[in-house]
């Protein structure tokens, strides 16, 4: 578990947990994606998640978002809600936003509509028919482009946008769902440097008041980050602390670089 | 010594006249006892129809016959004995043993030989016997098969006769049966008891007529023998009712091995390749069709027009699988909606087409002889020998392909192609006619169903139309990308449909496996088996 | 955006939706005219049997955009919505068949030719309340409907979509399709529902009739439209066209991507049935043919020569091809099959976008093979 002396801004927030997953196992035909894996995250806490290729980084969160049902272990949201019960959209709806690692947003809509569209709201089929922009949503939006670059784009075809633009847009989307929880994998692949420290700059912003976990490759993004670090190997945790800490262990030295 | 030479001439006269009169009293002796039928008394004319019997001459059952039918006369004048049948006023009339044509006599000139209940019950008896004395088998066991239903004990001693002179086994077996339904019927009831232990498993009609009607307390006053007849019957019903579902069980084979070769070519197209191929039914109409004029082209050859057939249609629908695809479905690839409305375009193009060449009309094909017939296990199963023949072939067929797909380096190659498309191309194959062969494959083996499919069914335009959704249903139900997924399901919807076919019907019952599989699609969406993991995904 | 600019809304920036609506409601208007004012010698006379012939156009063009609804917008490419059309048009059939009463064949007041002939002796119960025109319209809406209902929520629940739904979308037309030729179903069997007499009185041969259910299908058609328009120029629109494009990424955005699509689907189905409806008193005859796979297929072709995802495109391809089929099949019906398989090959491998989409696609540089060309997205400004 995390040593609180080891961690550079700490933020046990009200001290509970938003996120527990307990001993979670997932295998694919035979393959161990995820072994036993325990993984907490406080209530307004930033995390990221590194670890090499085939770790269990997108299982897990595949797991936490409902996508895959683990075969045995607990995922528990806020101490109350049992994920593994519960399909995609509900798990969206009571607060867990997710940002994939190829950017997906809807191509054939404008940027606006993606974003209309994403806005936290009602999402029930009789909602659709009296769906009203109120000012403060149209305000939200407008604020949203700003932070994300994309005003001068919001009537373009999402299709059309650069890939780095479809990053902005797809995080936008996070933003404007506002969700408790954002799970944010692989954010600033194939962006410029700019653009990563903006991203991270924006993570900052955002984990003030939310609550996130960041699955990434690049070191520097995660350093620029300065969040408590979670290695994962061979789907459980390797190694959990600062940074600087992590990149200091021996196992985790191990397993990157090989002996 | 003249004594002496007296005694062997004499000796030698006697002999010569012994030796001849054998011969000669066979055919005399028979005439002999066939007028001894005109006695005065009945009494006389019975023990007349006896020696008759004893004789065991079937050529007496004419006359015999034509005793019973009232159809034996005495010509006053000439005394002959004559079988007449009346025609007009008049009678033609016919020797009895030859049945050569005597002429045509006044009734007056006739004189009937009677007969009366006694005699007829002794006629019925003598041709039984004699009828089973014929020099032709099947008439023998058709004789003996009569019996079992209408003969009473005094026959026994005769069936014994006929039982031990008895040579072809099939026959004796009747035979057997009939001797062990008599002596159920009536005698010492210890030999009652084993006749009807003898007659278990017996799948007979008429054989489990005598058991039911020895059940019951109206008819049979022993309680042992009612209950040994009932227990009998029970169980040859239940062996009955197994064998009917081993028939039941055949016919689902034989249905899903006609499904499973008419789903291969999908599951190879749709599954290898992604592509819905809306026209595959068409590939198997166009099979049949080959076999139809191969027969039309060859028609002293049918006899090996099925080993004919087999090769070209896999040509001619493999070609037309080749030529679709270059023109039509190689610019979808990726698009598998499209394809499907394409395909289906196609499909009604090629129908119209042997529309207008054939005719809108079914097509006859027939089975060569040595598909025909069936091997009749027991009454209750008989597998005819076309449907066999299917099932057989189709396993071979799928083991063939199986072994291609493994084995041989197209095999390889296009399961290259399939795993991952721009891997294969960056190794060198060349995906382009990696996937013309594959679809011709695929369409060519349609075309193979199409020539055991014209042995089972009428061959007209809409074949393909009947068994295009049943083969997709097959390749869903056994999930995509797998040849045993196919065949399991190929075959469980060919006896599911067999088993249900009795108390549905036909039509309700295909209706009933659509639901099913419906149904089914909601708890397994991708089949029974379907490829697992994030591969699978794409 | 403001709730308040209906017709805004509905039209807002397309040409293409106002000059159908302008099409559809002058044929509506002008062809009743043409039959009646103008004298039968006249080249402007529009002979009655032709007015009955646009009004199954009609009818079909409404089936089309019920197609169009869901496969253009919303990704669910149905090969059984025939099936829809038929159960809507046996609804209308049982009623028309029960008006008839003792003007039948065999002169019975209560049971129908067909079922005198098989030794019938009373109505099935699920013919009764037939004899009652409100009944009537109901079940053309409630049995689409549930159907729809029943299946759709078997089919989406479970995931089952694209290619899979299709194929047993066909699957479920077939099957009724076998049941419906069954004699003993108690709906015509292979002959099906004929020799209609009059519907709430009026006789179907008279003109007046024949005008009047021409013009409900044009109002049927333009109130369809209009529908349609409303469902998909809304946020519901946006979501569906996100779940035909990324339906995962849809529900991990939190919406209930399975309901939404039984929401369409059965709305969809409605409008099929009705459809049906106003097409059996004008065609005279409903028999199970109608369910067959092919004809299911064919709405598709319909609405892939016309154009998916813009709706008056379904409409310009089921007028277009049925127009076409109507004179080959006079002229030379053989020829007519081919002609038709040929449609479906030339729409999918040379028209992606379809008629109306034919000058965009034009202009537009086409990529490798596998670049698929962008998809006709809603081109309503969002404000």
């Amino acid at each position: 578990m995390i040593d609180p002396s080891e961690m550079p801004s700490g933020k046990l927030a009200a001290g509970k947990s938003i996120l527990v997953l307990d001993n979670v196992s997932v295998s694919f035909d035979g393959f161990k994606a995820l072994n036993a894996l325990s993984f907490v995250v406080m209530s307004g806490e930033m995390r990221a998640v590194i670890g090499p290729n085939g770790a269990g980084k997108t299982t897990m969160m595949d797991v936490i978002t409902g996508k895959t049902r683990p075969d045995q272990g607990r995922v528990v949201f806020r101490d109350r809600h049992d994920l593994t019960r519960l399909d995609e959209p509900r798990i969206a709806n009571i607060g867990i936003g997710r940002k994939f690692q190829k950017p997906t947003v809807f191509e054939a809509l404008s940027v606006l509509d993606n974003l209309w569209m994403a806005l936290k709201a009602d999402r029930r089929i009789r909602a659709m028919f009296t769906f009203t922009l109120s000012s403060a949503n149209r305000a939200r939006i407008d604020e949203v482009l700003e932070v994300t670059g994309l005003t001068a784009l919001r009537n373009d075809l999402a299709g059309s946008l650069s890939h780095g633009q479809k990053q902005w847009l797809e995080i936008g989307m996070l933003l404007v769902q506002d969700p408790d929880l954002l799970l944010v994998d692989e954010p600033v692949a194939g962006m410029t440097d700019a653009e990563t420290e903006a991203t991270a700059t924006l993570l900052r912003t955002i984990s003030k008041s939310h609550s996130v976990v960041v699955v990434e490759h690049d070191m520097e993004f995660v350093r620029a980050l300065d969040v408590p670090v979670t290695v994962l190997h061979e789907g459980s945790v390797l190694a959990e602390g600062s940074l600087d800490a992590v990149q200091k262990n021996d196992a985790v030295i191990e397993v990157y670089l090989g002996r | 010594m003249i004594f002496l030479r007296t005694f062997l001439i004499g000796l030698l006269l006697v002999l010569a006249v012994g030796m001849t009169a054998p011969v000669s009293s066979s055919a005399s002796e028979l005439e002999g006892r066939v007028k001894a039928l005109d006695a005065k008394s009945f009494a006389d004319k019975g023990k007349a129809i006896e020696a008759l019997e004893v004789l065991a001459d079937p050529a007496a059952l004419p006359v015999l016959r034509a005793m019973l039918d009232g159809l034996l006369f005495r010509e006053k004048d000439s005394k002959r004995i004559v079988i007449g049948v009346k025609a007009g006023r008049a009678f033609e009339i016919s020797d009895p043993l030859t049945g050569g044509d005597l002429g045509v006599v006044k009734k007056r000139a006739l004189k009937k030989i009677s007969v009366n209940n006694r005699l007829r019950g002794r006629l019925r008896l003598a041709i039984g016997a004699l009828a089973l004395t014929s020099g032709d088998a099947g008439a023998r066991a058709s004789a003996a098969q009569a019996l079992i239903k209408d003969a009473d004990p005094t026959i026994l001693p005769a069936l014994d006769r006929a039982l031990a002179r008895e040579q072809e086994a099939e026959v004796a077996a009747v035979m057997a049966v009939a001797r062990a339904a008599i002596q159920a019927k009536g005698g010492e009831k210890n030999a009652r008891l084993a006749a009807i232990s003898a007659l278990e498993g017996v799948l007979d009609r008429e054989v489990m007529v005598v058991l039911g009607t020895l059940s019951q307390v109206a008819n049979e006053p022993d309680a042992e023998i009612r209950a040994r007849a009932t227990e009998t019957l029970a169980a040859t019903e239940a062996s009955g009712r197994l064998y009917g579902m081993l028939e039941t069980l055949f016919f689902g084979l034989s249905l899903g091995s006609v499904l499973l070769l008419a789903a291969i070519g999908l599951a190879i197209t749709f599954g290898v390749m992604g592509v819905i191929n809306m026209a595959h039914g068409e590939m198997i109409m166009l099979g049949a069709y080959t076999t139809y004029v191969i027969q039309q082209a060859f028609p002293g050859l049918i006899e090996y027009s099925l080993a004919i057939a087999v090769p070209a249609a896999f040509l001619v629908s493999g070609a037309v699988g080749v030529a679709l695809e270059r023109s039509v479905i190689r610019f979808l690839y990726g698009r598998p909606l499209e394809t499907l409305l394409a395909t289906f375009g196609i499909s009604l193009v090629l129908q119209q087409a042997v529309r207008s060449i054939f005719s809108p009309l079914n097509r006859s094909v027939t089975t060569p002889d040595w598909m025909s017939g069936a091997l009749e296990v027991n009454a209750a199963l008989s597998l005819t020998y076309n449907r066999l023949t299917i099932i057989v072939f189709t396993f071979v067929l799928l083991l063939m392909i199986v072994a291609l797909l493994r084995y041989t380096s197209f095999g390889l190659r296009m399961r290259a192609v399939t795993q991952n498309r721009t891997m294969a191309s960056a190794m060198g194959i060349r995906t382009n006619w990696v996937d013309a062969l594959t679809f011709g494959f695929g369409s060519g083996i349609a075309g193979i169903a199409g020539v055991a499919l014209s042995q089972l069914t009428n061959v007209g335009p809409n074949l393909g139309q009947q068994y295009i959704v049943d083969s997709f249903m097959v390749v869903v139900f056994g999930g995509v990308g797998n040849l045993w997924g196919t065949t399991l399901g190929a075959m469980t919807l060919g006896i599911a449909n067999k088993v249900m076919e009795p108390w549905s019907g036909a039509v309700l019952g295909k209706i009933l496996i659509l639901v099913f599989i419906i149904l089914f699609i909601q708890k397994r969406p991708s089949g029974m088996f379907a490829l697992k993991g994030r591969a699978a995904e794409n | 955006m403001s709730a308040t600019n209906i017709s805004l809304r509905l039209l807002g920036n397309d040409t293409g939706a106002r000059v159908f609506l302008a099409a559809i409601i002058v044929l509506t208007v002008m062809v009743p005219i043409l039959n009646v004012a103008v004298p039968p010698g006249s080249p402007f006379h529009v002979p009655t049997y032709a007015v009955s012939l646009f009004g199954k156009y009609l009818c079909f063009a409404l089936l089309a955009l019920s197609v169009d609804l869901i496969w253009g917008f919303c990704g669910i490419l149905s090969l059984g919505h025939g099936a829809f059309f038929a159960i809507g048009g046996y609804a209308m059939g049982m009623y028309l068949m029960r008006e008839i009463g003792p003007r039948g064949v065999y002169g019975h007041p209560e049971l129908p030719d067909f079922m005198v002939f098989l030794n019938w002796t009373e109505l099935p119960w699920f013919w009764f309340g037939f004899d009652m025109f409100w009944f009537a319209v109901a079940m053309v809406v409630v049995a689409p409907g549930l159907l729809a209902l029943v299946f759709g929520w078997l089919a989406f629940r479970s995931r089952v979509s694209g290619v899979y739904f299709s194929i047993i979308s066909q699957a479920m037309t077939y099957a009724l399709m076998l049941a419906f030729f069954r004699n003993d179903m108690g709906f015509g069997g292979n002959n099906g529902l004929t020799d209609f007499k009059d519907i709430l009185g009026f006789n179907l041969q008279a003109n007046a009739t024949r005008i009047t259910l021409f013009v409900f299908s044009g109002v049927a058609l333009i109130a369809a439209f209009a529908l349609c328009r409303f469902i998909v120029a809304s946020k519901m629109g946006r979501v569906l066209i996100a779940i035909r494009d990324a339906e995962a990424r849809a529900r991990f955005v939190g919406y209930r991507t399975d309901m939404y699509k039984l929401f369409v689907f059965t709305v969809s189905a409605v409008l099929a049935g009705i459809a049906g409806a106003l097409y059996v008193p004008q065609v005279g005859i409903i028999n199970p043919s109608e369910f067959s796979p092919l004809k299911s297929i064919e709405i598709v072709v319909w609405v892939a020569l016309g154009g998916r995802g813009t709706l008056y495109g379904a409409v310009l391809g089921a007028i277009s091809v049925n127009a076409l089929k109507s004179y080959f099949t006079a002229l030379a019906p053989e020829v007519w099959l081919f002609l038709l398989g040929g449609l479906f090959v030339l729409v999918t491998v040379a028209l992606p976008r379809g008629l109306v989409g034919l000058r965009g696609q034009l202009a537009w540089r086409r990529a490798d093979r596998g670049a698929p060309e962008p998809k006709p997205a809603e081109r309503e400004p969002a404000t």
